[in-house]
C-alpha cells in the first residue's frame, strides 16, 4: 500500500456562471520518501489538486468525487476536527510566497511553537528548543535572534527556510509544496531546492512539488505528473519524461524551454492558450492546440474531438493521448469520413 | 520611543497654539467687556480709563501673549456665572463626561468585536445578516433619536425594572436603588465621592444603572460603524495566505480567528477608535442634553447660552488637550499591535 493514494479525484468550484472543474479524474500514488512533481501551466488545476488533498480548498471549492487515502485512511470523508490532527502534523504544506504565508503580526518563534503545541503536549521551553533545532537544520543563521523577529525583518529566502522548518517541525510523512520557489530569485531558488531534496532524503519524507517550472521539477523530483485542463495527461519517471516526452503537450512544454547549447533562435511555443476550466473542449482537452489531431493525410482524428483519451503505457510512462495509442498499437483510430 | 514622544510633544504644542488662537479670537469677539462693566451711563473718559487698565487698548498680539501666559498658568479667568476659576468648574464637570465616554467605549468594544467577528466567520447565518442590516440603519440614526427611543422603551413604555416589581422584595430592592418606574433616564443619581472633585458612577449598582441608558445610546452611535469595519476587515484577513496557512498547520479555529485573524483586523479598528473617542466626547453634548447628564458637555452648552466666555474657552482648550493625549496613546497602542510600524514613522 502506498503512503498516499489518490483515485479518480474530482474537484469543482460552483460559480454563478457555471461550474469550474479544476481537477478531473486524477489518480496517482506516492510512496514513502518519494518525490513527486506536478507540472502544468497556470490554471491547469495544480494548486486545486494540492489543496484538495487536505481539504483546504477555498470556498466554494469542494471534492465532488474520488478518494484520497493516507496510510489507507480515507481523508475525503473526515471531519474538520479529524483532519486537523493530520494537517501540519503528518502532512505539512509549503506555500508559494513566504512573505505572505507567515503572519506579519506574530513572531517567527510564536508561529513555530504554536504549530508544535497544536499537535503535541510540550512545554514552552521544549517547543522553543525543537524550533531552534529545526531552524538550524534549514541553515538559518543566528536562530535565537530570528526566533524573536517578525517575518518582515527577514528576506524572502530566509522566510521560506522558516516555512520549511515549520513543515519539518513535527516530522511529517509528506510535505506538499505549492510553487515553493516561484516567489524567490534564481540563486535562492537553487539553495531552497537543494535544501528540500536533502532534508526529504534525510528524514525519508514524501514530497509533492507543484510547479510550472520544469527546471525546478527536474531537479527536485523522481516522478512527474503533467496536468492539462484539470487532467493528468502524462505521468512517469521525471528523467524519462524530460528526455523523451510522449504526450504532444509535454513535448511542447519541453520544447519551449530555452536551450543554451543551441544557436540563438526563436523560442518554441505551443499555439493558442490553455482553455478556461469553465469551458474545456470536448474530447481531448488539448486537441485545439495539438498538431497531431490531423492524420498524416490531413484528416481530423474523430477520436481527438469526441473522446477523452484513456491513459496507455508507453515507455515507462502513462500517457493519455489518442495519437500515442495509435503509434503503440498501430491500430489506426477512426478517421473522419467525408 | 523618546524621539516619538518628542515629536508628539512638538505637534501637541502646535495644536494647542492653534486652539488657543481660536479661543482667544472667540473671547475677543463677543460683546464689549467695558460697556458690560460700566453700564450705559458711563462717560467716555471712564471707559477709556477702564479700557486702559484692562489692557484692551494694547495691540492684539500683546493681548494674545497675556492670554497665552495666563493659560499656561492654568488661568482662564473667572466664570461669569459661577464666580470661580473656569478650570475649576470644568474639573468638577469633566469626570461625569469621561465616565460616560469610558463606559460607552467599553460597551462599544465589548459588543462590536464579537459581533463583527461572528458576522465575518458565519456570513450566511441569519443573525449575521440581521446584524449587518441593522448596522446600516444604526449608522444613519442620530444619537438624540436613539436616546429618546431608549428612554421611551426602558423608562416610560414598558418600564423595565431590574427586579420584578410585583414581588415584595423586588419592589423593595427597586426602591433601595431608586429605580422604580423604569430605568433611570435623568441625571447621575447619587454618584459616590472618590477624591477631590471626582464623584463616580462606577462604584455602586445604582450608579451603573443610571449610567446604563446614556452610555448605551452613546455606544449605539459608534457600534454600527465598528461592527461594519471589523466585519469588512475580518473578511479580508480571512482570505489571506497566512490564515490559510494557519489552517494547513492544523491550528484550532478559535486560535485562527481570535489570534491570527483578529490581531490584523484590529489595526484599522484601533486607528478609527482613536479618532472616534474624540468624536464621542463631542457627541456627549447631545447625549448629556437628552439625559440631563451633568457633564462637561451640558456645562458647555449652558456656558454658551450664558455667554460665559472664560468657561467656553477653557472647555475648548481642555478638550483639545484631551484629543492630543488620546491620539498619542492610540499611536502607542498601534505600535504594540503592528510590528511593521516604527514610531518614527518609517517602515522597518
Amino acid at each position: 500500500m502506498a503512503l498516499l493514494e489518490v483515485e479518480h479525484l474530482d474537484v469543482r468550484f460552483p460559480l454563478r456562471h457555471g461550474e469550474i472543474r479544476a481537477v478531473r479524474d486524477v489518480s496517482f500514488a506516492l510512496e514513502r520518501g518519494e518525490r513527486l512533481g506536478v507540472v502544468g501551466e497556470s490554471g491547469a488545476g495544480k494548486s486545486a489538486l494540492a489543496f484538495s488533498l487536505l481539504k483546504l480548498l477555498s470556498r466554494p471549492g469542494y471534492i465532488a468525487g474520488g478518494h484520497v487515502r493516507f496510510e489507507g485512511r480515507e481523508l475525503t470523508t473526515l471531519s474538520d476536527r479529524q483532519l486537523r490532527r493530520i494537517r501540519g502534523n503528518r502532512v505539512a504544506m509549503i506555500f508559494q510566497d513566504p512573505l505572505t504565508t507567515l503572519n506579519p503580526v506574530l513572531t517567527i518563534g510564536r508561529q513555530m511553537t504554536e504549530s508544535l503545541k497544536a499537535h503535541r503536549r510540550v512545554s514552552e521551553r521544549r517547543a522553543r528548543a525543537i524550533a531552534l533545532h529545526k531552524l538550524r537544520q534549514v541553515q538559518v543563521s543566528s536562530p535565537e535572534q530570528r526566533f524573536e523577529q517578525y517575518p518582515h525583518q527577514l528576506s524572502g529566502g530566509l522566510c521560506q527556510r522558516v516555512v520549511i522548518a515549520i513543515a519539518l517541525l513535527l516530522d511529517p510523512d509528506i510535505i506538499i509544496a505549492d510553487e515553493p520557489t516561484t516567489a524567490l530569485d534564481v540563486t535562492t531558488q537553487a539553495e531552497i531546492i537543494a535544501l528540500l531534496t536533502q532534508l526529504c532524503d534525510k528524514h525519508n519524507v514524501g514530497l509533492i512539488v507543484i510547479s510550472h517550472d520544469l527546471g525546478v521539477i527536474g531537479q527536485l523530483t523522481q516522478r512527474l505528473l503533467v496536468m492539462y485542463a484539470g487532467r493528468i495527461v502524462e505521468q512517469g519517471p521525471t528523467r524519462e519524461i524530460i528526455n523523451d516526452a510522449q504526450h504532444p503537450y509535454t513535448q511542447g512544454l519541453i520544447n519551449a524551454l530555452p536551450q543554451m547549447t543551441l544557436p540563438r533562435q526563436r523560442l518554441a511555443q505551443i499555439p493558442g492558450n490553455m482553455p478556461s476550466l469553465a469551458r474545456v473542449p470536448d474530447g481531448c482537452a488539448f486537441h485545439p492546440r495539438c498538431r497531431y489531431r490531423f492524420t498524416p493525410q490531413g484528416r481530423l482524428r474523430q477520436a481527438c474531438v469526441e473522446q477523452v483519451p484513456e491513459a496507455v503505457s508507453s515507455g515507462g510512462s502513462q500517457v493519455a493521448c489518442h495519437w500515442v495509442r495509435e503509434l503503440i498499437t498501430t491500430v489506426p483510430i477512426e478517421e473522419e469520413t467525408t | 520611543m523618546i524621539m516619538f514622544l518628542m515629536r508628539r510633544l512638538c505637534q501637541a504644542v502646535l495644536v494647542m497654539f492653534i486652539i488657543s488662537v481660536i479661543g482667544f479670537a472667540i473671547q475677543g469677539g463677543l460683546g464689549d467687556p467695558v460697556q458690560q462693566r460700566l453700564g450705559p451711563a458711563a462717560t467716555e473718559a471712564e471707559a477709556t480709563t477702564l479700557r486702559h487698565s484692562l489692557g484692551l487698548d494694547d495691540p492684539l498680539w500683546v493681548q494674545y501673549l497675556a492670554f497665552a501666559n495666563d493659560a499656561l498658568h492654568l488661568d482662564f479667568g473667572h466664570s461669569y456665572f459661577f464666580h470661580e476659576p473656569a478650570l475649576g468648574v470644568i474639573a468638577r464637570y469633566l469626570p461625569a463626561t469621561l465616565e460616560l465616554v469610558a463606559a460607552s467605549a467599553v460597551l462599544t468594544l465589548l459588543l462590536s468585536v464579537p459581533m463583527g467577528v461572528f458576522c465575518a466567520i458565519r456570513p450566511r447565518n441569519w443573525l449575521s445578516q440581521t446584524l449587518m442590516g441593522l448596522s446600516v440603519i444604526g449608522i444613519s440614526v442620530p444619537v438624540f433619536l436613539t436616546a429618546m427611543v431608549l428612554i421611551q422603551i426602558f423608562s416610560i413604555g414598558i418600564q423595565v425594572t431590574l427586579f420584578p416589581a410585583d414581588s415584595g422584595w423586588g419592589h423593595w430592592l427597586n426602591q433601595l436603588f431608586s429605580i422604580e418606574g423604569g430605568m433611570p433616564a435623568y441625571g447621575r443619581g447619587n454618584p459616590i465621592h472618590v477624591v477631590g472633585v471626582w464623584y463616580t458612577n462606577f462604584a455602586s449598582l445604582q450608579g451603573l444603572l443610571y449610567l446604563l441608558l446614556p452610555a448605551l445610546s452613546l455606544a449605539l452611535v459608534m457600534l454600527p460603524l465598528f461592527v461594519r469595519l471589523i466585519h469588512a476587515e475580518m473578511l479580508e484577513v480571512l482570505e489571506t495566505d497566512y490564515v490559510k496557512y494557519a489552517r494547513a498547520r492544523g491550528l484550532r479555529p478559535s486560535r485562527i480567528y481570535f489570534l491570527h485573524a483578529l490581531k490584523s483586523t484590529l489595526l484599522p479598528v484601533v486607528t478609527l477608535g482613536g479618532v472616534q473617542i474624540g468624536t464621542l466626547v463631542a457627541y456627549t453634548l447631545l447625549t448629556e442634553t437628552v439625559f440631563q447628564w451633568p457633564g462637561a458637555g451640558l456645562m458647555f452648552l449652558d456656558a454658551i447660552e450664558r455667554a460665559d466666555m472664560p468657561l467656553v474657552v477653557a472647555y475648548l482648550v481642555v478638550v483639545g488637550l484631551l484629543f492630543v493625549v488620546i491620539n498619542t496613546l492610540v499611536d502607542l497602542l498601534y505600535r504594540m499591535l503592528n510590528p511593521r510600524v516604527t514610531l518614527s514613522g518609517r517602515a522597518a
